[in-house]
């Protein structure tokens, strides 16, 4: 892999050992994707909640914070995915002061490094969206979807120590989907049936991912007309990222590299899978239980857009959650305080339910907290959170946000999927 | 009673050279999603490993799916030594390589076979990350 002469100083230790880390992390991982080179990034986005980082991972942090100033900071905006505790509501959920301590020492730790604790999946939402063509090390699987599929921007799934050293050096090793010939479509999908909802748009992302062989397999979905909310391709590419490996896909028509299906393919187009009512309600199915027993209610994976949080405030206003369910919501500390000006934590909290800011659900020590609380019947319209929460001891029913609100006051499973 | 041994070649990978007992499913992996840290088991109802222990183990699955965290989780699971010995797919994705990387954690993947049908749980498989090749049998 060619290297610089900057580059090659930082490898060699010149800069101190914070940058010869990401050089050696950035250089084994080209190595092993058989990259030629470095490309030079725009901003990082970097998933390091304390439950995925341990304790090891955050003395390895704070071992990087101890650095003079100059060898340890960032050199290009940085930016954090959610953490794993909200210290206004940690106690009440069941997380122990040994997970808030761990998350105080990690965004410490973060924040000595030059970090933006922006603690939010929905960035290209929230913060500072990519444009198209623009090289960005993402590392969260929702975020980098939607960063490259949506808005065209080029990036892989950069895990937190490869995000970092990205940070760390302003390059990550030029591989998979900074490169052109990644980007060609592969497999064919149409849509005959347009999702009703959010979490139908999650269950299409689903069926999808579920199909998809590697990292490498570019999904193209034709039929759908007409204009995607940013929210529905979220929950969507959220959902493709989740059950599926791939940080990519074109919608025709809808995504900027996918003018038509012509356009996308190396030869001629390949016939396509029918994905349509019949698929949707299968997956929505698999997740129906066989009573109508309630814990819980999780609106969150990814965290709620505004737009979201009006809508639920609107659902909510003036109703009561059952007392035998709790209702979680969970969004970006930049979106919540928006939330608490416009009246829409309000509405929510009046209602019974808590609006959790910086953090999201599966990334909070959930398998923890479900057993403080004795949860285990969940419902969400999140089909990345459900795909999530059956492997962390939960039994989760996707279904609608209407269909989850109107269970969450009956305090059990009601509506479609009843 | 010995036999030739089988040599299967795929792209070479970070870690050093390690030998154990292979553990083999065709299901796709992702640390974060399918694995039980604390007790070192695969806890996902529907893997076809459910309920057992990966620690010490050459875990040999098809493809790397979903879930960044297992970039960290990988060195934390080194660390604890509750950890599988080497990690062998057909196909990686980016996350497990970064986190193989980062935990020194020896991963191969990209063989012209499937791995997961030419190897047998229990055998013993000596992994060579540097030259891309397991070897099962001496």
């Amino acid at each position: 892999m060619k290297l610089d002469d900057h580059q090659k100083a930082m490898l060699a230790g010149a800069e101190g050992p914070a940058r010869q880390y990401a050089m050696e992390q950035i250089l084994k991982v080209g190595r092993f994707f058989d990259a030629e080179d470095c490309v030079p990034i725009s901003q990082v986005h970097l998933m390091a909640d304390p439950e995925a980082l341990g304790p090891s991972g955050v003395d390895f942090l704070e071992g990087l914070a101890r650095l003079p100033l100059a060898e340890r900071r960032v050199r290009v905006p940085a930016i954090t995915d959610p953490r794993g505790v909200d210290f206004n509501a940690y106690k009440r959920l069941g997380q122990t002061d040994a997970m808030a301590d761990l998350e105080r020492r990690a965004t410490a730790a973060f924040e000595a490094l030059g970090f933006m604790m922006t603690n939010t999946c929905i960035n290209y939402q929230s913060v500072i969206p990519p444009v198209l063509g623009e090289h960005i090390a993402f590392g969260d699987t929702g975020s980098s979807i939607y960063a490259n599929s949506v808005l065209g921007a080029r990036t892989n799934f950069e895990g937190g120590p490869s995000a970092l050293a990205a940070a760390l050096t302003g390059c990550t090793p030029r591989y998979g989907y900074h490169l052109d010939r990644h980007r060609r479509g592969q497999t064919h999908f149409e849509v005959t049936s347009r999702p009703r909802d959010l979490a139908e748009w999650g269950a299409l992302g689903g069926l999808v991912g579920r199909a998809m062989r590697s990292y490498w397999e570019v999904p193209v979905l034709s039929g759908i007309s007409g204009p995607v909310t940013s929210d529905e391709i979220k929950q969507f590419g959220a959902a493709l990222g989740s059950f599926g490996s791939t940080p990519f896909f074109h919608m025709i028509g809808i995504t900027p590299e996918a003018p038509d299906l012509k356009a996308v393919f190396d030869g001629p187009v390949p016939a396509a899978t029918t994905l349509g009512r019949a698929e949707i309600d299968r997956l929505m199915a698999s997740y129906r239980p066989k009573d109508d027993k309630l814990d819980v209610v999780v609106f969150a994976a990814p965290q709620l857009s505004l737009f979201e949080m009006q809508t639920l405030a609107g659902h909510l206003d003036g109703r009561h959650i059952h007392k035998d369910v709790a209702l979680l919501v969970t969004t970006s500390p930049d979106i919540k305080a928006a939330a608490d000006r416009m009246g829409f934590t309000a509405s929510i909290e009046g209602a019974g339910g808590m609006v959790l800011s910086g953090v999201c659900f599966y990334q909070m020590y959930a398998r923890d907290i479900g057993e403080a609380n004795g949860w285990k019947r969940l419902m969400s319209n999140s089909a990345k959170l459900v795909n999530i929460l059956g492997g962390y001891g939960y039994e989760p029913i996707l279904d609608s946000m209407s269909a989850c609100i109107e269970s969450a006051v009956a305090g059990r499973i009601v509506g479609a999927a009843s | 009673m010995s036999t030739a041994p089988r040599i299967y070649k795929g792209h070479p990978g970070p870690g050093v050279k390690v030998t154990g007992e292979a553990l083999v499913a065709s299901d796709n992996f992702s640390a974060r999603y399918d694995l039980d840290l604390v007790k070192g088991i695969v806890s996902r109802p529907a893997h076809k490993l459910a309920g057992q222990s990966y620690v010490g183990k050459i875990l040999i699955l098809n493809i790397a799916k979903g879930g960044v965290a297992s970039a960290w989780m990988l060195r934390d699971m080194v660390q604890s030594g509750r950890t599988p010995r080497a990690l062998i797919l057909n196909f990686a994705n980016p996350i497990m390589a970064q986190g193989a990387a980062f935990a020194d954690l020896p991963l191969i993947d990209r063989f012209d076979i499937d791995i997961t049908q030419a190897i047998r749980s229990g055998e013993t498989v000596t992994v060579d990350p540097q030259a891309g090749t397991l070897t099962v049998g001496r």
